[in-house]
């Protein structure tokens, strides 16, 4: 049995059911423990202050904020190649936790910023970009929304996708190239200099598999009711 | 309470935004999932 | 082709075919910008370059549903896609149609808005030259929105927030060379990824309209 077969849209339905409350249960294990932990039990940063509490929040979400994107991309793809209902299906109901997550990243940024740059917002490369994939996300929904024949609105957004991702990407450089920035480096990046220290790592691993999983389960979740939504739709058809 | 000191609010209302959004996207999922299958079951034995 | 084309600037030319729009829309937002922002020249010599690509960004986004919504309304898109032509060479003529009847009077008209706008002296050629080459850009993926959105009623809103964010990267480099020239520093940057987006642009976003407009005559 191929792995395509776990797409067929009833077998998906049969072995997501018991995996759902097990990702919540495991999200909020790790959401819970990682943030207590990281609220409570790390001290302040030199120079930061308390505000260094809000990235335990803030970087998750932003790395989410662009998985999120990427796997709905790939979703895009197998449902142009393949025509896997549930693929398509998958990335409509992942873009509301995309929107979501980018304004958690957004506002938490913001938040963040005030007290460290002296202001709310700043036209710095990254939280440019990250408004840039807002409005993309808001895009990719609209349209979406906007098309009755869900074919037809599987594949233009589809298509809206990867043109969307390949302008993304060059936005990003664009934007770089715009405006040298205010933002810290790469918090996770493997040269050791920009790294986040060690006591702060730690609960910030946690949170950010916390996110992942809880992207997971609110992913499967949602695709099983579009799911559902599809079958209603064929049944009243019938009828 | 840890001592937050001069940036209490921001970190309090960062945590308090970022936890609305997370249970606002949770609760609505949440909803619409059981509204959905409970329309669906009355759809398949209706 | 060229009959093709000839066909859709004639039609665009002709009245209630909005070739006078883009540009009028153009003028009133310029001429907006200083009850805005106050007419003290030196802010308006430094925002200029930005006002002028926005406004003639926002112009060139007037005339995109109409691209294909007459064709298809009257059936006529489909009869092009059944015919010898490839749709890809169809979305491209399209483009060129609005780039010939938007973006090019757009661009002759930018000097003249830029002296309202007291745009530096210097900046005038880099204004000309980032707007020539940005424009078609501006067509190519205007386009690409507009065969997305074809088969909507009210799909002029829904076309903008396509499209705007897939502008960004070319208002932002089209804007930069105008800058740059303005302070006498060296534009060939921006203006090499200028011609780069536009020529990427046109080189592989018809096969994307093709698929969006094949996708929406099913």
């Amino acid at each position: 049995m191929s792995l395509w077969e776990y797409a067929n849209p009833r077998k998906f339905m049969g072995w997501t059911g018991p995996i759902v409350p097990w990702a919540f249960g495991i999200a909020a294990v790790c959401l819970v423990v990682g943030l207590i932990w990281g609220f409570f039990f790390t001290p302040d940063d030199f120079r930061q202050g308390s505000t260094v509490k809000i990235i335990y929040l803030h970087v998750p979400a932003a790395m989410m904020a662009i998985n999120t994107w990427v796997m709905m991309l790939v979703a895009s793809l197998i449902w142009l190649v393949r025509r896997h209902h549930v693929s398509a299906l998958a990335a409509k109901a992942a873009a509301p936790i995309g929107v979501t997550m980018t304004l958690i990243a957004l506002a938490t940024g913001a938040i963040w910023g005030q007290p460290m740059w002296g202001t709310y917002w700043a036209w710095d490369p990254r939280l440019t970009s990250f408004l840039i994939l807002f409005l993309f996300y808001l895009g990719y929904m609209a349209l979406w929304a906007a098309i009755d024949d869900p074919d037809t609105a599987a594949d233009l957004t589809s298509v809206l996708c990867m043109v969307g991702s390949v302008f993304a990407l060059l936005s990003r450089y664009a934007v770089n190239f715009w405006n040298q920035g205010l933002h810290q480096g790469a918090s996770l990046s493997l040269d050791k200099e920009e790294n986040v220290s060690d006591v702060f790592w730690q609960p910030l691993v946690l949170c950010i598999v916390g996110f992942i999983v809880l992207f997971v389960a609110l992913v499967l979740l949602r695709t099983r009711t579009e799911i559902r939504l599809r079958r209603i739709t064929a049944l009243e058809r019938r009828v | 309470m840890p001592e937050l000191g001069k940036y209490a609010t921001e970190v309090l209302s960062a945590y308090a935004i970022s936890l609305l959004l997370l249970c606002g996207l949770i609760g609505i999922s949440w909803i619409k999932h059981r509204r959905v299958k409970a329309a669906l079951e009355r759809a398949e034995n209706g | 082709m060229i009959a093709l084309l000839i066909r859709d600037l004639r039609l665009a030319v002709r009245a209630g075919g909005g070739f006078g729009l883009g540009l009028a829309f153009f003028l009133i937002v310029v001429v907006l910008v200083p009850f805005g922002v106050g007419p003290e020249t030196a802010v308006l010599t430094r925002i200029a370059p930005g006002i002028l690509w926005v406004a003639a960004l926002l112009a060139a986004l007037l005339s995109l549903d109409r691209i294909y919504a007459l064709d298809y309304e009257d059936g006529s898109l489909a009869l092009l896609a059944t015919s010898p032509l490839p749709l890809e060479g169809v979305s491209l003529i399209k483009a060129l149609a609005h780039f010939i009847t938007t973006g090019l009077p757009l661009t002759l008209a930018a000097p003249a808005l830029g002296f309202l706008l007291n745009l530096a002296p210097s900046a005038y050629g880099y204004l000309l030259l980032s707007l020539l080459l940005g424009t078609p850009a501006l067509s190519v993926i205007g386009t690409f929105g507009a065969a997305l959105t074809v088969g909507l009623k009210r799909g002029g809103l829904l076309l903008s927030l396509l499209v705007l964010p897939l502008y960004v990267p070319t208002l932002i480099f089209g804007a930069e060379a105008v800058r740059r020239g303005g302070e006498g520093l060296d534009a060939s940057t921006p203006l090499l990824m200028l011609a780069g987006i536009t020529a990427g642009t046109i080189a592989l976003l018809p096969f994307a309209t093709a698929a969006a407009l094949r996708i929406n005559l099913r």
